[in-house]
């Protein structure tokens, strides 16, 4: 955790990060109710209150607890967008690595797949899919992966037409190393910080793509994701109600989290690239 | 330069093809019957194969594909399943009002962006860029639906100075296009669909402009400018951000095909009746000539846009080659 040291940016980040991931793991010892509960205050389901000390956030319109509900959401926001960040940073390093060490008709084919791919509009995508298959969490990981791996695949190709022109790539070619022996045992761990990098920023689309497909009417009914909580309030009259502290945490939520996925990768990345410079 | 644009538009052409196809295929292999949802139950099978029938969902995929494809080039939607008309004239009606929304928007945006980016790199390292910074990534990490239900909640609930939704005021008629810019009514309503997708869309200029003018700050015809003796403000605006806009001016391109599907969810939160929405209302009825109707109209509008930001970057900056990229 050295390499923290004098990038508040990349500290605020993690700082943040690890909030979430604490309300992720303890939620069912932090959190004051089951998040799906319909709660009652005075004999009387609890709708709309406003925040107290027995509901910290208030309750929604059905009587359930909002920062219950908040706490809850860490964990889908979590599960969505480590696994959609974990398959794009997958795909994507494997694809630029195939086009930008093989070249030839290899590349020809990936770039054209990318091209293709980047005239896809991203959450009209994501609307007709989920809406011809079953809505949920899964569709949002499947198009988050199936749009975003380009943009990683691109960066990581570059950097492999550079590296393969090295010394030590000749010199591991002339001991007589296969093609993939070189390209995932020698110049993947060169590519893999820059993968890293564009997985925190993928991160935050996922859980910004989980939001956007949830208001819409297309999240997962079953899980308890800020987005769902979004939607709730919007359909509810929360608007009008003025009944800000149930519309303003959870996208408060997802702001940091997307942030804290920027503010990483921006620290980082001049430890990782000094030559950038300092702008 | 000829040469450049045969090769990029052909380049286009195929890549509309490929998305074209992709449509259909997505439409017509996915699991489940497209008509099992908007069919009724109660229709018997006579009626249901009737349907089936008009639709030319009764014929073989390829035949289904040829079809498809005619029509689609000569600009041809089909008919929608539920409000009976054709996804054409729903669309063209749509479209003005996305167009008018996105293109307000982005230009508001990217003028606010360029200004106030090129001024954070003129005063480096000064107490306002800390402030400025964060709070331009923190508008690009929030869900831009959140950011309107927020200006909904201030500015339409709370104060009352705007409408909450909607083009035209409850009684009013929506008409042509041209009656539509013309009228008060709806640049009134525009406002904070506007005002919302501006404050999204601005950190994108904003950050670029900033990290491109402070590139080129550093190079050799700043400090032959300075020599000169000319002023810093001079030599910040009239030197350094003419070359700083190139990068500007290609996202200004990409951000128009991208925003046009992205206003999808402000469309949505402010009810404005804009080729999003359309998609939304369809997809959510099971409307599918529809949805795909302005799912390929959003799509096209995005490649289009991608293939002139290419060919303006290339125009305007003779450094790039556009044969070297690939």
């Amino acid at each position: 955790m050295r390499f923290l040291r004098g990038e508040p940016f990349a500290v605020a980040g993690v700082a943040i990060y690890a909030v979430i991931v604490a309300a992720a793991v303890l939620a069912d010892r932090v959190a004051p109710y089951n998040p799906t509960e319909i709660l009652r205050a005075n004999r009387r389901i609890a709708r709309y209150l406003p925040i107290s000390g027995d509901f910290w956030l208030g309750t929604t319109s059905s009587g359930m607890d909002i920062a219950s509900q908040l706490i809850f959401g860490a964990r889908t926001a979590l599960q969505v967008g480590l696994t959609a960040a974990f398959a794009v940073v997958a795909i994507g390093t494997v694809l630029g690595l195939l086009a930008g060490y093989l070249g030839g008709w290899v590349d020809k084919a990936i770039t054209r797949l990318a091209d293709v791919v980047l005239g896809l509009p991203f959450l009209p995508t994501m609307l007709v899919l989920a809406s011809l298959t079953r809505p949920g969490t899964g569709i949002v990981v499947f198009t988050v992966t199936a749009l975003l791996w380009p943009n990683t695949a691109r960066v990581i190709r570059s950097q492999v037409l550079s590296l393969r022109e090295r010394a030590w790539v000749e010199a591991a070619r002339v001991a007589g190393c296969s093609n993939a022996r070189i390209m995932f045992v020698h110049i993947l761990p060169q590519v893999l910080p820059l993968a890293a990098l564009y997985g925190s920023v993928a991160i935050g689309w996922a859980i910004l793509a989980e939001a956007a497909a949830s208001f819409l009417g297309f999240g997962d009914p079953a899980s308890m994701s800020w987005g769902v909580m979004l939607q709730d309030a919007y359909a509810n009259q929360a608007l009008s109600r003025g009944a800000w502290n149930w519309f303003v945490p959870p996208g408060v939520a997802i702001l940091a989290m997307v942030l804290a996925g920027f503010m990483i990768s921006r620290g980082s990345e001049k430890l990782l690239f000094p030559k950038l410079g300092d702008n | 330069m000829l040469r450049v644009i045969a090769e990029r538009v052909g380049h286009l052409v195929l890549v509309l093809w490929v998305v074209a196809t992709l449509t259909f295929l997505m439409f017509r292999l996915m699991p489940g019957d497209p008509t099992l949802n908007f069919l009724s139950p109660s229709f018997n099978d006579e009626t249901r194969a009737a349907l089936m029938r008009s639709f030319g969902l009764d014929r073989p995929l390829w035949e289904q594909y040829v079809i498809y494809m005619w029509q689609l080039a000569r600009g041809d939607f089909g008919v929608s399943f539920l409000q009976n008309q054709p996804v054409s004239v729903l669309l063209w009606d749509a479209l003005p009002n996305t167009a008018v929304l996105t293109v307000v928007s982005l230009v508001l945006a990217y003028a606010i962006g360029i200004v106030v980016g090129a001024f954070l790199a003129f005063r480096r390292g000064s107490a306002v860029e800390g402030v400025a910074i964060p709070v331009a990534l923190a508008t690009r990490a929030a869900p831009e639906f959140w950011l309107g239900m927020l200006v909904l909640a201030v500015f339409a609930f709370h104060l009352g100075w705007f409408p909450t939704g909607g083009a035209v005021s409850p009684g009013g008629t929506m008409g042509g296009v041209w009656e539509r810019l013309g009228s008060a009514d709806f640049w009134w309503h525009l406002c904070l669909p506007a005002v919302t997708l501006t404050l999204f869309l601005q950190g994108l200029p904003l950050l670029l402009m900033r990290a491109t003018m402070l590139e080129v700050l550093n190079d050799e015809f700043i400090t032959m400018a300075r020599m000169k003796g000319l002023s810093r403000w001079s030599i910040v605006m009239r030197h350094a951000a003419r070359n700083a806009l190139l990068p500007v001016v290609t996202a200004f391109a990409l951000g128009l095909g991208a925003s046009i599907g992205g206003n999808v969810v402000i469309e949505t939160v402010f009810a404005w009746p804009g080729i999003g929405r359309v998609l939304v209302g369809a997809v959510q009825a099971s409307d599918y000539p529809l949805a795909q109707g302005a799912f390929i109209m959003i799509a096209f509008v995005l490649v289009v846009m991608n293939t002139v930001a290419d060919l303006a970057y290339a125009w305007l900056d003779p450094r790039v080659s556009v044969g070297a990229r690939r």
